[in-house]
C-alpha cells in the first residue's frame, strides 16, 4: 500500500535562502501586502494553539502605539517536543529574519527571544548570532534589535502571558484574557508572540511566496510542520512532514510494528488508540499538535503514561487558580485510588467530570488542556486504568 | 567566589535597574553561587528597590532559581515520560550509588546536587541529564557514572 506521508525539506535547508536578503526584499514591500500574503498562505501558529499568524500580525499592526514588541517563544516545554531547539541550533537566522519582518510589518523596534533554561547550552552561540544579526539590520536600515532572555525551568512560562510576566521580572503566572497580547502584551504594549517555527515559515513565505506553502497540506492545515517523534519507535527524531496525514500513515512510517497508541500534541494533547489510527487526521481539522508525537507499544501501561502526565501537570501548575491547582492533584489521587481498588471503577466518571470542569473553569491553557490526555486515555484504556 | 555587589553591578549596567532586570540578576547569582542565599535576596531587593518578599516570591516560582544551598554541579535527570520509558530510573539509581546521596540531596563536599526535572527537549535521545548548563543525552548507567567521574576530577 502506498504511504501517504510526505517528507519535506524546507525548514532545515541551509542553502535555500539568504536570510538577510529575505529581510531586505521584505523591506521593499508594503507591510499590508506582506501580512495579506501570510493570511492568504493559511499559516497557523506552530506553538500548539494554531491561531492564524497573518491575522495576529494584522491586529498588532492596527494598534495605535509607538512602542510594540515582537517576541519569539522558545520555551518549548511540552513533553515530547524538541524541534525548536533543533531549529534554533541549525537555522537560527531564519527565525531572526521572521522576527525582523514581523517588526517591520507591525512597527516594533525591540524583539525578545525567550529561551528555556534547559537550552542555555546554546546561549553564547545564539547571543553572538543575534548580535551580528542586529548590526546587519542597522546596515539594511531596519531599526530593530533582538535580545535573548532565559527562562528558569517553568513549563507554564511557555504560555504567552506568563512568558511576558517572566520577562517583566515577575512570577510566571498567566494573565486573564482578553485583553490579548496584540492589544496588551509585553510591558503592556501591543505584542506579536509566535513560536520559533512559525517565524521561520513567515520568512519562507515572504521568500518563496504563499503559493509554494499552499501547495502543501490540506484546506484547514496548510503547509508542512516539524514533528518531534519519540517513544517506542526505531526512528526517534525530528521530521518535517506535510500536514494532513492520518495517524495510520504516521504509524506505518514510525511505529515499531506493535504501536498501540500515539499521543499527539504532548502531555496536553490527545491519546489516539489503535482502532482510531485510520480515521484520525493530524492537523487542525483533526488533532492539532505543536509537533510532539509519542508512540507507545503494547508493553506499556497506559495507566503509567497517564500518571506521568498528571504528575507533570501537578508540578507545573502555577497554582494561581483553584480548578487547576486542586484539580490536577485530585485527578492524580483519583486514578491512584481506583488502581488500588479504594474507589470503584465508576469513580472514573466523576473524575472525567472534574476534568471537563477544568476545561471550562481553569484560567489558562495548562489547566484547560489536562482534560485532553485524561479523557482520551481513560475512555480508550479504561481496563488498564482499573486493573 | 564573586562578591554579590559585583554580580549585581554587572547585571544592572547591562539591563538597568528596572524590574525586568530581576530575572537576569537572579540567574547571574545562581550561575556564580549555585543558589540564592537570604543575604543575596536582601541585596537584590535593595538594588531593585523591591521588598524582599517580592524578590523571594519571584525566585521561588522558578525551579532553576534555587533558594536552598546546592552543589557546584547541579545534576538534573529528566523524569518525564519518554525518558521514563528509556530508563531514567536506572540512571538515577546509578547516580545515587556513585554519589552516595538521594535525589534532592547534595554531597558532603558540596560538589554535586542530584535533582530530577521535567522534559528537557531531548526525548528522542533519552535518558538525558543536565549538569549545570551542559546536556548529556543517550545515557546508560555506565555512561552516567563515567561522566560524574570526569566531574569529580575537575
Ligand atoms: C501551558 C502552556 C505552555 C505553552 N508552551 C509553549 C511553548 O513552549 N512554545 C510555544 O511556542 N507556545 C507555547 N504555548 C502557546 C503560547 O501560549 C502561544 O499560543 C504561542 O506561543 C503562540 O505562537 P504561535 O501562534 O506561533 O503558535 C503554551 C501554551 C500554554 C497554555
Ligand atoms: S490553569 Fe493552572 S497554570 Fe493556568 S493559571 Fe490556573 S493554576 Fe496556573
Ligand atoms: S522526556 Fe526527557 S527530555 Fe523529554
Amino acid at each position: 500500500m502506498e504511504n501517504k506521508l510526505k517528507k519535506v525539506d524546507l525548514i532545515f535547508c541551509k542553502t535555500c535562502q539568504d536570510d538577510i536578503e529575505v529581510v531586505k526584499k521584505a523591506l521593499k514591500r508594503n507591510p499590508d501586502d506582506i501580512i495579506n500574503e501570510i493570511i492568504d498562505s493559511g499559516l497557523k501558529g506552530r506553538g500548539g494553539a494554531g491561531f492564524p499568524t497573518g491575522l495576529k500580525w494584522k491586529f498588532a499592526k492596527a494598534q495605535p502605539s509607538d512602542i510594540k514588541y515582537v517576541v519569539c517563544n522558545a520555551d518549548e516545554g511540552e513533553p515530547g517536543t524538541f524541534k525548536d531547539r533543533e531549529i534554533l541550533d541549525q537555522v537560527p537566522t531564519k527565525v531572526l529574519a521572521g522576527m525582523a519582518i514581523c517588526a517591520y510589518c507591525i512597527g516594533a523596534k525591540e524583539g525578545f527571544i525567550y529561551l528555556r533554561a534547559e537550552y542555555n547550552f546554546m546561549l553564547n552561540k545564539l547571543n553572538q548570532i543575534v548580535e551580528e544579526f542586529n548590526s546587519k539590520m542597522k546596515e539594511v536600515g531596519l531599526n530593530f534589535e533582538i535580545q535573548i532572555r532565559s527562562g528558569a525551568g517553568a513549563y507554564v512560562c511557555g504560555e504567552e502571558s506568563a512568558l511576558f510576566e517572566s520577562i517583566e521580572g515577575k512570577r510566571g503566572e498567566p494573565r486573564n484574557k482578553p485583553p490579548f497580547p496584540t492589544v496588551v502584551g509585553l510591558f503592556g504594549k501591543p505584542t506579536v508572540i509566535n513560536n520559533v517555527e512559525t517565524f521561520v515559515y513567515t520568512a519562507m513565505i515572504n521568500h518563496l511566496g504563499a503559493q509554494r506553502f499552499k501547495e502543501l497540506g490540506t484546506q484547514d492545515s496548510r503547509g508542512s510542520k516539524v514533528f518531534s517523534v519519540s517513544g517506542d519507535t526505531p526512528k526517534a527524531g525530528i521530521y518535517e512532514l506535510e500536514l494532513g496525514m492520518t495517524v495510520e500513515d504516521f504509524v506505518k512510517e514510525f511505529g515499531d510494528g506493535d504501536t498501540k497508541a500515539v499521543q499527539v500534541g504532548g502531555a496536553s494533547g490527545h491519546c489516539v488508540p489503535r482502532k482510531k489510527f485510520e480515521n484520525t487526521i493530524i492537523g487542525f481539522e483533526g488533532i492539532p499538535t505543536g509537533g510532539s508525537m509519542m508512540l507507545f507499544n503494547s508493553s506499556r501501561s497506559m495507566y503509567n503514561v497517564l500518571k506521568d502526565y498528571l504528575e507533570f501537570f501537578t508540578e507545573e501548575s502555577c497554582g494561581q487558580c483553584t480548578p487547576c491547582r486542586v484539580g490536577c492533584q485530585q485527578l492524580l489521587k483519583g486514578i491512584e485510588a481506583v488502581k488500588r481498588g479504594e474507589r470503584p471503577a465508576s469513580y472514573l466518571e466523576e473524575l472525567k467530570k472534574l476534568a471537563q470542569t477544568m476545561r471550562i473553569a481553569a484560567k489558562c491553557g495548562l489547566g484547560q488542556s489536562v482534560a485532553n490526555p485524561f479523557i482520551s486515555i481513560v475512555d480508550n484504556f479504561k481496563e488498564e486504568i482499573i486493573y | 567566589m564573586t562578591d554579590i555587589q559585583e554580580i549585581l553591578e554587572k547585571v544592572t549596567s547591562k539591563y538597568g535597574k528596572q524590574r525586568s532586570a530581576l530575572m537576569p540578576a537572579l540567574q547571574a547569582i545562581v550561575k556564580e553561587k549555585n543558589y540564592l542565599s537570604d543575604e543575596d535576596i536582601v541585596a537584590v531587593a535593595k538594588t531593585f528597590d523591591l521588598s524582599t518578599a517580592e524578590v523571594y516570591g519571584t525566585a521561588t516560582f522558578y525551579t532553576f532559581l534555587d533558594t536552598v544551598p546546592r552543589g557546584k554541579y547541579v545534576i538534573r535527570v529528566c523524569k518525564t515520560i519518554s525518558c521514563h520509558m528509556a530508563g531514567k530510573d536506572e540512571i538515577i539509581e546509578a547516580l545515587q550509588k556513585t554519589l552516595k546521596i538521594k535525589v534532592g540531596e547534595t554531597t558532603v563536599d558540596k560538589k554535586f546536587s542530584l535533582l530530577t526535572a521535567n522534559c528537557m527537549g531531548w526525548c528522542h535521545k533519552g535518558p538525558v541529564m543536565l549538569i549545570n548548563d551542559e546536556v548529556y543525552p543517550e545515557l546508560t548507567p555506565q555512561k552516567a557514572i563515567e561522566i560524574i567521574q570526569s566531574y569529580q576530577q575537575k
